[in-house]
């Protein structure tokens, strides 16, 4: 098996617009040589348009692209030397599965003996082997997509683009696909980008992640490290479920600590929190908290309970490893606005369906790290 | 490049228009004392000009009726009922719109004409009428017999893409059977009707081989253009010019208001309902007779054209049926390299004509829809105008514009040369290859090019190696048609021929007048034999898109 070589990718401050709709505004970033790097983001926050100006049918309005240190935003597609598996596929209907990957072969000339054998390394690559003379329609979906991540691979492309690999294929076929995708390009070591608006592929596939949101890079980190210090209220809210509760910072304390204070006048809770630099005592806070960071009693077997948020149970949702609570929060709204008064929060209770209902407390699950805090009404990480 | 190929379509298709305008009213041109509005006054005073313009109108109001109220009650026949050979029968009612115009006026004069096969067979059997095929009612006979199969094909399109569901639900809801008709089938057949009758009104508006042949003293617009230019008025001919694209394209406006194009799909596709089985055996033999008995009737006019080709010169004179039959025209035709003449003429510059016209179209399709913006709309815009245009417009236009040498405002003398006839030809094909390559390539995933490219394809590979090669049904539905269309053009040569480039249609007018009827037929027969085997092989190959 010959490997493509990984070459690194920068994004130097790259601001792009349509029309008088910024879609980019300032995006840094650098991806290692032979790194899988997952972008991610919901519609329209920009991560197509990244994938669209590396491979060159796009054109940025000011910054710098660099494939292996070298400047290619003035290069045409054909010149970059990216490999590009599309959303759709793209696979050119008229030509059979060898045709199809030899044709970025024929195009820089190859002779007749490389072509035929690369086309057959790739197909062994992809398990397509003795599919060469297939048409495209006689596929299926899954097969398609191989057949499109061999013909973006035999080129020997210097990197790699993954548009949104797995939106067309069932559910069903997604985990399988998924699996054999990151082997077989672990396998190339070719540095590779993908686009996903599925956090669970860009955990999967992704050896870093890169959230946008509205043209901007949220945070850059490995999967673990987006999901348990995420750098803003936007990246806590969107990878993974949260819920977002308001409080009031009692008390800073060492290094991030802090003591925020959640729940009515009358019947406060105090809880210990995470939070960056700049909150001080006094201030409006949004207090993030996963599922699983909390736990659930159900009032009649705890009728002397002084800790928790009081609350109702309104939806039990069981699903095989773990029961969710979605509890909506009954603290009267006399200390912290009218938001207090309609907040749930959502509940993990981990093994059997504990069949829960009624009256609750909710409090902090004493092993879990705790929730994290950030300027109330924030955004991103920026504001 | 997007500008190159606009700037070669406004000179080529919007400029002629322009000069003629200008010409109009005496700018520019060999005889230019403008501005002035002397001949647009003269033309609005004079009643022959009146009266062509306001039977111009009527004549295409009433030939939309007509052709509607054949094609429409043919369309339901043939979708809505299983009827023995009805995949036959219905494929035969569609035939004429594979045949050039002439062809069907020439066929109808030799059956229905003063001397022709129905006269002489009526008087054969005592029946002392005659007639003469002649006027407006002439003009309206051929138009609906020629233009009703637009209505027939436009409203078994419709009714084949209705759901079935909503007659169902109609149904049980308790609604008869015309209640059912007028309040959910034609309701949602309206977009299919609103668009047979703009194809029909436009194209009878622009008709000239019928009036041409059939109108006599009675003109319309294109055959009044014509005769001002033979007359030497040519002041009045570009005025007369500029009024009829003015009615043209202010009539397409107005129908286009009138339908605003309502979106009546209910999202669902669904399928359409089963046809209608007739119950009894004798009403299955009764529809099956009356089936063939009308496909006779709309072809005999082509019968007829077939049964004159075979009638050597100077053999039938006052006989019902000729008596004798050969293939004397077709060996006259075919050992005379002067009388092949025509024939070769038609056939290379109506390939000539589509070859350019599928050139042209592939790029403005590709650059307008690629890049979008003023050009792109603008390049969709001249690919569609000589649709909306009748031919007679364009040829004189041309005339005009390209009878003068100032190669610096963009005119060149090409009238009298080999060119100006398969540019007139290019111009008209246009809209027939351009509609059906840019709805192809609207259906083209984009992504394909750019994964072409992203392979290292430049553009020219690209285009010949992925966009060509997955356009080629669109390409050879409107290549098709723009063939067969330029085949047996008559509306623009009859202004732009020269004896060395005439075609088979001047050829077919000139046998007409010198009494060679049977001359005439023949070169009818290799038109339509050309066409229909153009029609066939080009529907078989682009998928039935023809």
């Amino acid at each position: 098996m010959s490997l493509a070589a990984g070459a690194s990718v920068r994004f130097d401050d790259v601001y792009k617009s349509f029309d008088d709709t910024v879609v980019l505004a300032g995006v840094s970033l650098d991806v290692e040589p032979g790194e899988i790097f997952a972008l991610l983001g919901p519609s329209g926050s920009g991560k197509t348009t990244m994938l669209r100006l590396l491979a060159g049918f796009e054109q940025l309005d000011r910054g710098c692209l660099l494939i292996a240190d070298e400047a290619v935003e003035h290069l045409p597609p054909a010149r970059r030397g990216v490999g590009m598996l599309f959303q759709s596929y793209a696979l050119f209907p008229h030509l059979s599965v060898a045709e199809n990957v030899a044709f970025g072969l024929k195009v820089r000339g190859g002779g007749r003996g490389d072509v035929q054998a690369r086309v057959a390394e790739m197909l062994e690559l992809v398990r397509l082997g003795g599919f060469e003379a297939r048409r495209i329609a006689e596929l299926s979906g899954g097969q398609q997509q191989r057949v499109a991540l061999a013909r973006a691979l035999a080129p020997r492309p210097r990197v790699l683009l993954l548009d949104e690999p797995l939106s067309n294929l069932d559910p069903a076929l997604r985990e399988e696909t998924r699996i054999d995708l990151r082997h077989t390009v672990k396998q190339t070591g070719i540095t590779t980008v993908l686009v996903t608006h599925e956090q669970e592929e860009a955990f999967e596939l992704g050896e870093r992640i890169g959230l946008l949101n509205d043209g901007r890079l949220e945070q850059v980190a490995a999967p673990a490290e987006l999901y348990q210090d995420p750098a803003s209220r936007f990246v806590a809210t969107f990878v993974g479920r949260c819920s977002v509760l308001p409080g009031v910072v009692e008390a800073r304390g060492a290094g991030d600590a802090l003591e925020v204070r959640i729940g009515s006048q009358r019947a406060p809770q105090v809880w210990s929190c995470q939070g960056g630099g700049g909150i001080e005592a006094g201030d409006r806070v949004d207090v993030c908290v996963r599922p699983e960071a909390l736990e659930i009693e159900a009032l009649e077997l705890a009728p002397g309970a002084k800790t928790g948020l009081r609350g109702e149970i309104e939806v039990e949702r069981y699903t095989g490893s773990s029961s969710f609570y979605t509890v909506r929060l009954t603290a009267p709204s006399d200390g912290f606005g009218a938001a207090a008064d309609s907040v749930s929060v959502e509940v993990a209770m981990p093994g059997a369906a504990a069949g829960l209902s009624g009256a609750c407390v909710v409090r902090p699950a004493a092993q879990e790290p705790p929730p994290r805090v950030f300027p109330a009404g924030s955004t991103g990480a920026g504001s | 490049m997007p500008w190159l190929v606009l700037a070669f379509l406004v000179w080529l298709v919007g400029y002629p228009l322009l000069v003629v305008a200008a010409e109009a009213f005496g700018i520019g041109g060999p005889d230019a004392d403008g501005p002035t509005t002397e001949a647009f006054r003269s033309f609005f005073t004079r009643a022959d000009e009146w009266n062509a313009m306001w039977r111009t109108l009527w004549i295409s109001v009433l030939s939309t009726l007509a052709a509607a109220a054949v094609g429409v009650p043919l369309g339901f026949l043939f979708e809505r009922n299983e009827i023995p050979g009805r995949r036959l029968l219905g494929a035969l009612v569609a035939l004429p719109v594979a045949l050039p115009p002439l062809v069907g006026v020439i066929a109808f004069l030799f059956l229905y004409g003063e001397s022709g096969l129905a006269a002489r067979g009526l008087q054969t059997v005592g029946l002392d009428v005659s007639w003469r095929l002649t006027g407006a009612w002439a003009i309206l006979l051929v138009h609906a017999y020629s233009m009703y199969v637009y209505f027939y094909l436009f409203t078994r399109a419709g009714l084949s893409g209705q759901d079935g569901a909503a007659i169902e639900a109609a149904q049980s809801l308790g609604a008869s059977r015309s209640q059912i008709l007028f309040r959910v089938t034609l309701p949602r057949l309206r977009p299919a009707l609103a668009g047979a009758t703009l194809l029909t009104f436009m194209t009878s508006l622009g008709s000239f081989s019928a009036p041409y042949i059939f109108g006599g003293g009675f003109r319309v617009m294109t055959t009044q253009i014509v005769a001002s230019k033979l007359n030497g008025e040519l002041r009045m001919a570009y005025v007369e010019t500029t009024m009829l694209a003015l009615l043209a394209f202010g009539s397409l406006l107005l129908l286009r208001r009138i339908d605003p194009g309502l979106d009546l799909a209910s999202g669902a596709r669904g399928t359409p309902p089963a046809r209608r089985r007739l119950q009894t055996q004798r009403a299955r033999v009764a529809a099956a007779a009356g089936g063939w008995v009308l496909a006779g009737v709309l072809l005999l006019p082509h019968a007829t054209l077939i049964l004159m080709s075979l009638v050597p010169p100077n053999t039938w004179t006052v006989e019902a049926f000729p008596p004798v039959l050969g293939l004397v025209n077709y060996g006259d035709l075919l050992s005379s390299a002067e009388r092949l003449r025509p024939a070769l003429n038609s056939l290379w510059m109506a390939a000539a004509a589509t070859l350019a016209a599928i050139v042209v179209g592939v790029a403005a399709a590709r650059l307008s829809l690629r890049r979008g913006g003023l050009p792109g709309r603008a390049l969709e815009a001249m690919m569609t105008l000589p649709w909306a245009i009748p031919g007679t417009v364009f040829a004189l236009a041309l005339a005009a514009a390209m009878s003068v040498n100032a190669p610096w405002v963009g005119r060149f003398v090409l009238v009298g040369t080999l060119w100006i006839l398969p540019l007139a030809y290019l111009v008209r094909s246009l809209p027939l290859t351009g509609r059906s390559i840019f709805a192809g390539m609207r259906q083209l995933d984009p992504r394909l090019e750019e994964a072409a490219a992203s392979l290292g394809a430049g553009a020219l590979r690209t285009v010949v190696q992925i966009v060509l090669p997955l356009l080629r049904p669109a390409v050879i539905a409107g290549a098709g048609l723009a063939f067969i269309t330029m085949l047996g053009d008559f509306v623009t040569s009859i202004v732009l021929y020269t004896y060395d480039t005439r075609p088979i249609s001047i050829e077919i007018q000139s046998s007409l007048r010198i009494q060679e009827t049977g001359i005439a037929a023949a070169y009818g027969v290799l038109l339509m034999v050309l066409s229909a085997a153009a029609f066939i092989a080009w529907d078989d190959r682009s998928g039935g898109r023809l």
